[in-house]
């Protein structure tokens, strides 16, 4: 026998929650309290426990997607003589429902003895009928009434604020939209279909662009039109509104190095063979975190902060460096707590550390929190230069170009050099041109010449 | 930093700021029982259980296994949608059994909502114990069949209740203890300070029994309190014992100490049972926010039935056959608690109108009268009620 999972409310007062990812497939045999799925609310992630002893028969949702406390998310084969059903799984909802809603304190206020009035809401009729003062006609008329209800409607359609305001940005008519919540309500997902993404994943639905709205919605979304529409929400919501906040906020400026880092190079070959490098991973990256740590001394101006509330500027005596990290979820900016006080040793185990957390989407909040200054590796992606925008909070972000051989000038002569630039924006509020001048200059002399660092510690 | 130095890592590496030092302070913590499972001799504690032999040791340990299982049975009910909220208590067994198994019968409890440890070891039914959190009923149980008054939902209010009813049990001239359970953060709020002057002033039989589970939802102990919280005691002239809260023997020896005080007529004592909620503060918080994952792995390594396990494997008595005769009593237990649950039926409608008021009044008979005629407009009303009540 078939029994239903039906998202129950994993928090207080939630009405819908994330399928993060499924634990288990169709044809899995479950125990009893044996983790499904993760899903995410807007409180936490939380692991979903089965309900039955039995074997999943199918699952209802994709992962990804958001799902209305209430609604069916897997269905399990389990033996006839299994334990009684789940409280979840709300009896007879798809039933029409007899009875008519009425709000809390708006019912039953007529004194008089015998069946008390209520307000009557029209579903399909005309409001014509008169409740109050034909009471006689009332029974006889009702029923038949009642019954034509239902194939049309003549208030306004039930549905909520947030759904009407999607239904007005897809440009659909509500009144056309069949409701299958409960009482009829329209829901988002009456609203999508309508529109006819069906059970496609909301992140993978297409839509027809507007320019094609003579063709059939059908045919678009079945074959990918000509736009992609995904939701913005979570880690890209959230790196939107800072980037937006910091462009708007922090007047930036944005200097450029271009670098022979060749010795630099020569040094990073020469540690990768030592014995004391021997198992960790020493990139370009590190020595440039290094640089920066060492030149951020020489130039505090560079890690501070701009406390608008209090009217201060905060100039920090600790580095927690920020790396700017692509993941699976989005761009996060974890930061090395501390990383003025640690050795080059220290440095590349923290670097090493931070990404492979970071890229198995595991950074914990406090590793996001507090950064100081940044580092934004786009040499990775084959770049060189370009105009980073802060990280909200911080006074500069140094973005490392590509290491590229080029014909350089070297002994005064036209040598083949392996040349890097540097792309430096600092809050102009912060940080005048002379500072980050002189900042920029000295992590560029580092890497033409790691030697340099003893002239400046 | 932290407030104990059985060592909450996370915070130890912190820069000089809020909670540098316990001045004064500092005082070890009572332990009998070492994370590492060693049995250690305590002159002042042992006397306090010699009467401990192996067999309540064993019965010791059926009853942590059994109380972390109802914990965690309940919370999988939880994300199953059978109940609304549940609290777990997971890493606090030993602190609620250890204590609960040192009272007498006629003994009063008035615990916080995360006692369910503590209820059961009271003889709660289990069904009982979740009747609130699915939301079925008002309460749970009749306090004076088991002498444990339902939980208290407001954070520290149970304190006063246990001074007033101290003070009852001094005016009777009875031997009975009040004991009332808290946490770290109710030491913050006022009834707690407020119960604590007047158990003072009057020299009530009550113990304080407060689980520093070092977390107030997301707020640290630490910046509560810039003391012990046991040395807080001593502002109200209140004796205070400071207790390894994962080590269900200590936990016992100290209640024994403090009730027996009370018992002949030596006034209230503070307990600080220093424990670790190992999970979420509700089904509906996300710890993972804000508590570092360090910290979690060292206080793990300090599990409250793991080192009593080490202890009796030790002895030679965590044979098989006894790890299959805990192991089919949880089972039972949690077959019984899920079947409580599942089954409850669901209360009606006019049920509300049922615990207001002893004798009748008029206001609320016109109302229970509105609402019955208004549910019978909907037709039959039985099917009404049981339309409503299925909701």
């Amino acid at each position: 026998m078939i029994k239903e999972f039906r998202l129950p409310d994993l928090g207080e007062g939630l009405t819908e929650s994330e399928i993060v990812s499924w634990k288990v497939a169709v044809g899995d045999t479950v125990s009893l309290n044996q983790v499904i799925a993760e899903v995410e609310t807007a409180k936490a992630v939380v692991e979903l426990p089965s309900p039955f002893a039995g074997v999943i028969a199918a699952l209802h949702e994709q992962p990804g997607t958001v799902v209305e406390v209430g609604k069916p998310i897997v269905s399990f084969e389990v033996p006839d003589d299994a334990g009684a059903s789940p409280a979840g799984a709300a009896p007879a909802e798809a039933e029409t429902p007899k009875r008519q809603p009425n709000l809390v304190g708006y019912g039953a206020v007529v004194e008089s003895s015998g069946r008390p009035a209520r307000r009557q809401r029209n579903f399909g009729t005309p409001a014509v009928k008169s409740v109050g003062t034909q009471p006689a006609a009332t029974p006889a008329v009702e029923p038949a009434e009642t019954k034509a209800a239902e194939t049309h409607s003549f208030e306004r359609p039930r549905s909520t604020p947030p759904v009407r305001k999607l239904a007005k940005d897809l440009g659909v008519e509500l009144a056309a939209v069949p409701g299958t919540g409960v009482h009829g309500l329209i829901t988002r997902e009456d609203v999508r279909n309508h529109v006819g993404g069906g059970d496609v994943p909301v992140a993978a639905r297409h839509l027809s662009a507007v320019s094609d709205a003579a063709a059939p919605a059908g045919r678009t979304a079945a074959q990918g039109g000509r736009e992609v529409r995904t939701p913005i929400k979570g880690v890209r919501k959230f790196t939107a509104a800072a980037m937006v906040a910091s462009a708007f906020t922090a007047p930036h400026a944005t200097e450029f190095l271009t670098v022979d880092v060749t010795p630099t190079m020569d040094l990073l070959a020469k540690l990768k063979t030592s014995r004391a490098f021997a198992d960790h991973r020493l990139t370009p990256l590190t020595l440039v975190a290094k640089a920066v740590l060492v030149a951020l001394r020489r130039n505090p101006s560079l890690n501070s902060r701009w406390d608008e509330a209090n009217q201060e500027i905060v100039q920090f005596n600790y580095v927690n460096l920020g790396i700017a990290a692509a993941t699976p979820r989005g761009l996060t900016v974890p930061n090395i707590k501390d990383a003025e006080a640690m050795s080059l040793l220290e440095l590349s185990e923290a670097l090493t550390a931070l990404t492979e957390t970071a890229r198995a989407g595991k950074t914990a909040p406090a590793e996001l929190a507090d950064g100081t200054i940044s580092i934004t590796n786009i040499g990775v992606f084959g770049i060189d230069a370009g105009t980073p925008i802060l990280n909200p909070g911080e006074a500069a972000i140094l973005a490392v170009g590509a290491v590229r051989k080029m014909p350089w000038a070297f002994q005064d002569e036209v040598a083949l050099r392996q040349v890097m630039t540097l792309s430096l924006s600092f809050d102009h509020r912060l940080v005048d041109g002379e500072q980050g001048s002189r900042f920029l200059a000295d992590v560029g002399a580092i890497l033409a010449d790691p030697g340099m660092v003893l002239t400046m510690v | 930093m932290s407030t104990d130095e059985t060592g909450q890592g996370g915070t130890a590496g912190t820069p000089a700021g809020s909670a540098g030092s316990h001045s004064g302070s500092g005082r070890n913590l009572i332990q009998l029982i070492t994370p590492e499972g060693e049995r250690i001799s305590h002159p002042e504690f042992d006397p306090w259980v010699k009467d401990i032999g192996d067999e309540q040791l064993c019965s010791l340990f059926e009853d942590l296994t059994v109380v972390r299982r109802i914990d965690v049975e309940a919370t999988a009910l939880q994300r199953q949608g059978e109940l609304g909220l549940w609290p777990p208590l997971l890493g606090q067994e030993a602190a609620q059994t250890g204590s609960a198994r040192a009272l007498r019968s006629d003994d009063f409890v008035f615990s916080s909502y995360r006692e369910n440890g503590v209820a059961y070891c009271r003889g709660v039914g289990l069904t009982d114990i979740l009747r609130v959190w699915r939301g079925n009923a008002a309460s749970g149980w009749d306090p004076y069949t088991v002498n444990m008054a339902t939980p208290q939902i407001i954070i520290g209010a149970q304190t006063l209740h246990a001074t007033g009813y101290a003070m009852g049990i001094q005016n009777d001239g009875a031997d009975s203890v009040a004991v009332t359970y808290f946490g770290d953060g109710a030491t913050s709020e006022g009834d707690v300070n407020e119960a604590m002057v007047f158990a003072a002033s009057f020299q009530v039989p009550v113990v304080f029994f407060c689980s520093n589970n070092h977390w107030a939802i997301s707020e640290p102990v630490r910046l509560q309190s810039h003391v012990q919280l046991a040395d807080r005691a001593a502002g109200f002239g209140i004796p205070s014992l400071r207790v390894d809260g994962n080590d269900v023997l200590a936990v016992m020896a100290a209640t024994r100490v403090a009730l027996d005080r009370a018992r002949h007529g030596g006034g209230p004592t503070f307990i600080e049972a220093v424990t670790y909620r190992m999970g979420p503060h509700t089904t509906a918080d996300d710890p993972t926010r804000y508590r570092d994952a360090n910290e979690l792995e060292d206080w793990a390594a300090k599990d409250p039935i793991e080192r009593i396990k080490t202890l009796l494997d030790r002895k030679g008595l965590f044979t098989d056959q006894f790890q299959q005769h805990v192991r089919d009593k949880a089972d039972e237990v949690a077959r019984e608690l899920r079947a409580g649950c599942i089954g409850m039926p669901e209360p009606e409608p006019l049920d509300v109108f049922k615990h207001v008021y002893s004798s009748p009044n008029s206001w609320l008979d016109r109302q229970q009268d509105h609402y019955a005629r208004y549910l019978a407009s909907f037709g039959d009303p039985a099917e009404a009620t049981s339309q409503e009540g299925a909701r």
